[in-house]
């Protein structure tokens, strides 16, 4: 169960894996994530879904090192299994309720932050394949921190890119090329003027943040996908509180995806470094036997 | 007649040495000690202690054995009933249940049924005795939602009828609140939990977990394109309670579900697992129930200062008597008729302490208790580096937003009849996912009575 079909390093510290989970597989929808445990004393991670395959039987994740947990992951090897492999969880985007007729006349925008590129790919192809229009914002570190740019540019529409150092594509923030690209469609310069019917945000909880800041003026309607803690993702620890409109909300259950503009997330940052020095001393504790091989 | 002895005391940790280990608290009787506990029960005709009992052991008759010297005879009663002894006979309110009623209690003290229970599973499990007894298997598929002590009764009294069981578990361990809600210190895992669910597996019973049923599977594609014939849930209360006041989602809250499953299924005080866990130096716990005990005393076994806070007094803490007492005796501090109304949070967002109001009580409400009332103008402060909230927990709504047919009560149970039916043909229910939380044993015995329901309705001739 749950072996690791094949594995390729986006770049050096992100990984993409088609794992074999024929179930989840078969119920997978955009906008959801799973648990993975990569060993059995390992902890439970949770990942977006990148991409499904019902004929095929796999899930693929992709994976990003920044800690001990994430660093076992990319250490499995194809051929190997995860211990544990759970999902779909979460609510699948509200947009899967749309119907094709509804959603061909359609123009999304997608701002996609490092590792987000990998769960925004999939509901970009399901736009695509519906002959949705869609435009695509990939923002990161440095040239060799984006990921899965052929694969996006083969099913939107317009791709920019951008980066901090300017390595890749133009360099600066997210939040310009957007702002660049809201102003143009309001001049009648970008899109022939036609106004997005809706963006989604999907990165680093500080990325969708100042996102969420640089829209707001427009009036689009902007939906962000929130990676918070969580232990079990099916609603029993309630690690993952988030506040939505001043109400309590677990985004494993009620979300991970949520109205950006009523999301608090000062509180979600904050939340989300609860057991940062913890997981620190972990990571110093893993780095010495897995950096020898 | 019987033997007027005092009731045999159990043997336990030292109460300083425990406070700072997660071995089992209660060693349980020895051979001597439990053929002379045995002595004492008057071998009722007619023993309300089994009409007590939510799961009706044959209590009289596994003790008169038990007293005989026969411990292959007394397990074998007691399995006609229990699947899960063991765990039965260390977590049960026996003092609400058997014990309550049995008729020693009246003047004196009653026959330490659990003890005796106890004894005979783990004498059984360390002389590798086993009841494998079924019917010839019928081949007819029934699927259980939850590997708790719901599904794990169900699954046992369906197996033995020769029905081909499969249960779905959603974590990645079976056991429910066994594995993730009850600590090891009163219930451990490998010895006891693992060893009795291996036994409802040498039934024949399959337990698939990571399964999220609503999510990777529903109900109607299991019975539609599965095959499964009928459908058990019990999937238990799984959604912790917070109280709405202002600061409860500083760094540094947490449910007793999230503390008690990082350090339960996720066993963060085993430092050979990579789970993080946070105590701080000073725990304050909000609530009185067994779980409420479960989590301070964990906290104080992870190191911490622990204080309990309630808004009752200490007659109406709804936890078993024991637990307290052994909180108690562990250096768990008791704080009564006291409610938080805010968390206090430092400049970080980190949770520093709670503001707390005094509280009296006044008129008995639905539940018979004497409701808290809040004295005005008598609040004060609490330090604390964290704050579990064990205000109880309420019924997972996934099923039955992803089931069509399948109607709830406004608590989000499933409305279910007294045998487990629900309203959908073929979907039965039980334990804390219909009553919202309550125990092991009453779980149990809702399990039961729907795999009677369900061999009913998979075979309407009988």
């Amino acid at each position: 169960m749950y072996k690791i079909l094949s594995k390729r390093f986006l770049t050096p510290i992100i990984c993409l894996m088609e794992v074999e989970a024929p179930r989840m597989a078969h119920s997978a929808k955009p906008g959801q994530f799973l648990i993975v445990r990569a060993h059995d004393k390992g902890e439970r991670i949770p990942l977006t879904v990148c991409d499904y395959d019902s004929a095929r039987g796999t899930v693929t994740i992709v994976t990003q090192v920044v800690g001990a947990s994430s660093r076992q992951i990319c250490h499995l090897q194809e051929g190997e299994s995860f211990t544990d492999f759970v999902g779909p969880l979460g609510r699948p985007s509200e947009f899967i309720h749309m119907t094709d007729s509804e959603l061909k006349n359609k123009r999304f925008l997608f701002i996609a932050g490092g590792l987000g590129t990998a769960p925004v790919y999939p509901q970009v192809k399901y736009f695509h394949s519906k002959g949705a229009k869609i435009d695509v914002i990939i923002g990161a570190k440095n040239k060799d921190m984006i990921i899965l740019e052929e694969e996006m540019r083969a099913v939107c529409d317009n791709l920019y890119i951008c980066t901090d150092d300017g390595s890749a594509g133009r360099k600066g923030l997210v939040t310009d090329t957007l702002k660049e690209l809201l102003d143009g469609v309001n001049a009648g310069n970008v899109n022939g003027g036609i106004k997005y019917n809706q963006a989604v945000a999907i990165g680093p909880m500080i990325m969708m943040k100042f996102v969420t800041l640089a829209a707001k003026p427009y009036g689009i309607p902007l939906i962000v996908s929130l990676n918070t803690l969580m232990v079990d993702g099916t609603g029993m620890c309630g690690a993952c509180r988030v506040s939505i409109g001043g109400k309590t909300k677990f985004a494993c259950v009620d979300g991970p995806e949520f109205d950006a503009y009523q999301v608090d997330f000062e509180e979600a940052m904050r939340r989300q470094m609860m057991y940062k020095s913890i997981e620190a001393e972990a990571d110093h504790k893993c780095r010495i036997g897995l950096d020898k091989d | 007649m019987r033997n007027k002895i005092p009731r045999v005391p159990v043997r336990e940790q030292d109460p300083a040495v425990r406070a700072k280990n997660f071995a089992e608290v209660s060693f349980g009787y020895n051979q001597e000690e439990a053929m002379l506990e045995a002595s004492r029960c008057l071998g009722c005709k007619k023993p309300s202690c089994v009409t007590f009992c939510p799961v009706n052991i044959q209590i009289p008759q596994f003790i008169a054995a038990l007293e005989a010297g026969n411990f292959k005879e007394a397990a074998g009663i007691i399995a006609q009933d229990s699947s899960l002894p063991a765990v039965c006979g260390r977590v049960c309110p026996q003092e609400s249940q058997c014990e309550g009623s049995c008729i020693l209690g009246v003047k004196g003290e009653a026959v330490a049924i659990g003890k005796l229970e106890r004894f005979v599973a783990d004498w059984s499990r360390e002389n590798s005795v086993k009841f494998t007894d079924k019917a010839p298997s019928n081949g007819v598929k029934v699927a259980i939602v939850g590997s708790g002590p719901a599904g794990l009764a169900c699954a046992t009294d369906l197996a033995k009828m020769g029905y081909d069981v499969t249960i779905f578990e959603v974590l990645h361990e079976a056991g429910g609140v066994l594995q993730y809600g009850i600590p090891e210190f009163r219930l451990p895992k490998e010895s006891v939990v693992k060893y009795e669910i291996d036994n409802v597996k040498a039934l024949g019973v399959k337990i698939e977990t990571n399964i999220v049923v609503g999510r990777t599977v529903t109900i109607d594609s299991l019975m539609d394109e599965e095959g499964f014939k009928a459908v058990f849930i019990g999937s238990g209360a799984g959604l912790p309670k917070f109280m709405g006041i202002p600061g409860e989602n500083l760094n540094g809250v947490l449910s007793a579900n999230e503390f008690l499953t990082r350090n339960n299924l996720m066993r963060a005080y085993d430092p050979s697992y990579d789970t993080p866990i946070y105590v701080g130096k000073r725990v304050a716990v909000v609530g009185g129930g067994n779980v409420a005990m479960d989590a301070a005393r964990t906290a104080l076994r992870l190191g911490a200062e622990v204080t309990v806070v309630y808004r009752r007094t200490e007659k109406e803490l709804p936890a078993r008597i024991e637990e307290v007492h052994h909180a108690k005796q562990e250096g768990i501090v008791f704080r009564m008729l006291t409610n938080p109304t805010e968390v206090l949070g430092n400049d970080k967002g980190w949770v520093k302490g709670l503001r707390c109001i005094k509280m009296e009580l006044g008129d008995p409400d639905e539940s018979g208790r004497r409701s808290p009332v809040p004295i005005p103008d008598s609040h004060f402060d609490i330090e604390a580096d964290v704050m579990i909230m064990s205000l109880g927990t309420s019924p997972n709504p996934l099923i039955a937003s992803t089931t069509p047919g399948l109607q709830t009560n406004k608590w989000n149970g499933l409305v279910a009849s007294e045998d487990g039916a629900t309203t959908r043909s073929g979907v039965f229910a039980g334990g804390d996912a219909v009553t919202g939380a309550a125990t092991v044993i009453l779980a149990m015995g809702a399990g039961r009575k729907a795999a009677a329901a369900i061999h009913k309705y998979l075979s309407p001739s009988n």
